[in-house]
């Protein structure tokens, strides 16, 4: 006890030895200039004037804050299961260095029930949500307590060649379904762009299928252990399972579909006798798309069953203190600025990343650069989030294990992944 | 330790307890002084751990709700041993070990003649055959991974050229568990034959040469010559090369991690032991699967060393 006295002791000393340096380096007064750490996922480079990433929201809140605080960005792995690892180490250790997350909305739940992040204060709540995509917002919240801010919202347009769609003599002025866009695929031998690959975009698209069709994977998401109850056998997920396995069997995704990411789909649908694809809207600025945006036009995520309303996939970024942070009053400051309105369409405007503020598609410069805004808008609120629950990392995992490879996926896929999670979530089975 | 005293004893030609001399204590004591830091050190950064995960694996303990932390006894391991996904990483595990270990000892057996033999350029060779070695796993891992990919490969399309084009351009490596494991064993191999044959060029450059001439002079054909004088002579370094190469493919992560993620059925025990860590953060079923994963390894060294007889300082003699 006295050596481990002595050990915490020296750390603390170390570490106050460094903090005491690093304020002398900012040259700020004491008391103030707070260095907030904020961990962010990789959005790439922006250079052009009037357009943000990540990194640049951070300077711009750090001049806004005037020495209040300084934030220092920290770049996330690509892959979202792997930031959520690196969140995790973080948050389970105690880290008092990471104050602000860029988080995954799936995340939420589980580091929220674990009491790694910090409740959103009341003065900053309603600021926070007003105008936010009530999608978002959901995910947002754990057990009626609000634990992150959406910064930007994600969700899933269906992509088409507009010749392509042409020529297979489909309407697309109407709503229409995954077996129509698979028949016009075969029939004028192009592609349908998926996410297949054993990843967490694979899950993306089977909650799509399964919410499309009127189903839930997780009925009682607040459930503990046993009492989760799950939907995925019953017959929304079993149409999930057919759909799938259908783009498997006809070949429309390409030779290697359990490979495919996100990345992978859009280079077949930018590439030659492409067709179809479904994708998240930052693939309209990319640079592999600009030869052929003549061609491309949009339209909302296809149905599961014809004339039920489909429910996109949602996604994004929700903005996360840690409990442990040294530094909360400030990083809930630092919050408020990176999302304030102006910063979202700076934001979405650099990454092509979607605003978490409705009223930023109000935005003149928002129009002008995405002409597909109005079809996001609805999108988003049309949109079923994935399963919140604080198992969802467990639940994820199973789904795509069971639902690998797709060609090999049957009518008893469903029920197989729902005693696979029953039974991992009981630890009686690894995953 | 075992060794020093069975050495002394063999040495002494008195078998059972034998009272030191003066000088024999002295260099006990002096061997203590000199070895036993670091002896010191490595209980605390091996042995400790190891404790530790051997606890640990007696809790039914998740990182992100710790406060359900409960004793569960042996139920991590009778849950793991009982679950149809452990025994078909095991045999993936062993399959892989197999393959890569056997196919590694004829490559660097080969690599290691030529390298023995040739005088020039004996330096550059050596050099170039040790680049894969130098290489970072996950680099190396990431370089097969993108040379067999559909988008980014060139296998195929060389398969594709040589079987005037009967192989398809479109093959997916990495959607079924035989080609992806095929992948995996290429790049295993592709990076650490060159240990391998490093191992084994030591062993060759102690077989006496004047021995190999005696056979020569005696009529002895190249493939007698290596069956009763080079190998024989050179089994302490095949054996430790053998041991370190096994013990090494058995804990396969970085490869599969890379290419398939363990899906396609190709997971490993190292990798059902990182998903139970690290994703899901079960640090009790992490545990008991690590010791597991430390039990079959300590089983290999214990078969090498006594069943085939390894003495790890013959290397030396």
């Amino acid at each position: 006890m006295p050596r481990r006295r002595t050990t915490v002791a020296l750390i603390a000393l170390a570490m106050a030895g460094t903090v005491g340096l690093s304020a002398c380096g900012a040259g700020s007064d004491q008391g103030g200039g707070r260095e907030l750490t904020w961990y962010t996922n990789p959005d790439g480079a922006v250079t052009e004037a009037g357009k943000a990433n990540q990194a640049i929201l951070a300077k711009m809140c750090t001049d806004e804050a005037k020495g209040e605080y300084t934030i220092r960005t920290q770049s996330l792995p690509r892959d979202a299961s792997e930031q959520r690892q690196q969140l995790l180490r973080r948050l389970a250790a105690g880290d008092p260095g990471t104050d602000l997350m860029s988080m995954d909305p799936v995340f939420v739940a589980e580091f929220a029930e674990a009491g790694f992040l910090a409740e959103v204060p009341q003065e900053h709540r309603q600021p926070l949500t007003q105008d936010a995509v009530a999608s978002i917002l959901e995910v947002s919240t754990w057990k009626d307590r609000l634990i992150g801010a959406p910064m930007w919202a994600n969700t899933q347009l269906l992509w088409y060649r507009k010749s392509v769609a042409e020529k297979a003599g489909l309407d697309m002025s109407k709503p229409v379904t995954w077996d129509q866009v698979i028949d016009a695929a075969k029939k004028t031998d192009t592609t349908v762009g998926v996410q297949a690959r054993r990843y967490e975009g694979y899950s993306v698209w089977i909650n799509a299928l399964v919410e499309g069709a009127g189903g839930q994977i997780v009925k009682n998401p607040e459930a503990t252990g046993e009492d989760l109850q799950l939907g995925i056998a019953d017959p929304a997920g079993k149409e999930a399972a057919r759909i799938i396995r259908k783009v498997a069997d006809t070949g429309v995704a390409g030779p290697a579909m359990s490979s495919t990411n996100e990345e992978t789909s859009l280079n077949t649908f930018t590439g030659a006798d492409s067709g179809f694809m479904l994708n998240w809207p930052y693939v309209w600025a990319s640079p592999q798309m600009a030869k052929i945006k003549n061609d491309v036009a949009w339209t909302r995520y296809p149905q599961t069953v014809a004339g039920q309303e489909s429910k996109p996939p949602l996604g994004g970024i929700v903005l996360g203190v840690n409990a442990k942070s040294d530094n909360a009053g400030a990083a809930w400051k630092a919050v408020r600025c990176i999302t304030s309105k102006e910063h979202q369409i700076q934001y979405m405007l650099g990454t092509g990343n979607p605003a978490a503020n409705k009223a930023a598609y109000d935005d003149a410069r928002i129009r002008k650069e995405f002409p597909m805004a109005d079809q996001l808008r609805t999108s988003l609120d049309g949109g079923a989030p994935r399963p919140v629950t604080q198992y969802y990392g467990d639940v994820s995992t199973a789904l795509q294990r069971v639902f690998s490879p797709p060609n090999e996926i049957t009518d008893k896929t469903p029920s197989e992944a729902d005693s696979l999670i029953h039974e991992v979530l009981n630890g009686e089975a690894l995953l | 330790m075992s060794t020093v005293a069975d050495t002394q004893s063999r040495a002494g030609g008195r078998p059972g307890k034998k009272v030191l001399s003066d000088r024999a204590k002295g260099e006990r004591k002096l061997g203590w002084l000199l070895a036993g830091p670091a002896f010191i050190i490595m209980v605390g950064v091996t042995a400790w751990p190891i404790l530790q995960a051997a606890w640990t694996s007696l809790f039914n303990y998740r990182l992100t709700d710790p406060s359900a932390r409960e004793f569960v006894g042996l139920q991590n391991y009778a849950t793991a041993l009982s679950d149809p996904l452990f025994w078909r990483a095991m045999g993936v595990t062993v399959g892989i070990t197999l393959v890569t270990v056997v196919v590694e000892l004829v490559l660097g057996f080969i690599i290691a003649m030529v390298m023995h033999r040739i005088v020039f350029p004996r330096k550059a060779l050596r050099t170039i055959v040790l680049i894969p070695y130098s290489i970072i796993t996950v680099v190396s891992a990431f370089a097969w991974y993108f040379g067999f990919a559909v988008d980014t490969g060139f296998a195929n399309h060389w398969l594709n050229f040589f079987t005037f084009g009967v192989w398809e351009k479109t093959f997916d490596w990495f959607g079924s568990q035989l080609p992806a494991l095929i992948v995996i064993c290429l790049s295993e191999i592709w990076k650490t034959t060159p240990f391998m044959s490093l191992l084994l060029l030591a062993g060759l450059a102690q077989v006496d040469s004047s021995m190999e001439e005696a056979a020569k002079v005696d009529g002895a054909t190249f493939g007698q010559r290596l069956t009763k004088v080079v190998l024989p002579n050179m089994k302490p370094a095949i054996m430790v090369a053998l041991l370190f190469r096994t013990l090494d493919a058995f804990r396969i992560f970085d490869n599969i991690q890379i290419m398939t993620g363990g899906s396609q059925g190709t997971s490993s025990l190292s990798v059902l032991a990182y998903n139970a860590t690290i994703n899901r953060v079960q640090i009790g079923m992490g545990s008991a699967l690590s010791v597991i994963l430390f039990l079959c390894v300590v089983l290999i060294a214990l078969v090498f060393i006594k069943v085939f007889k390894v003495d790890l300082a013959e290397g030396r003699s």
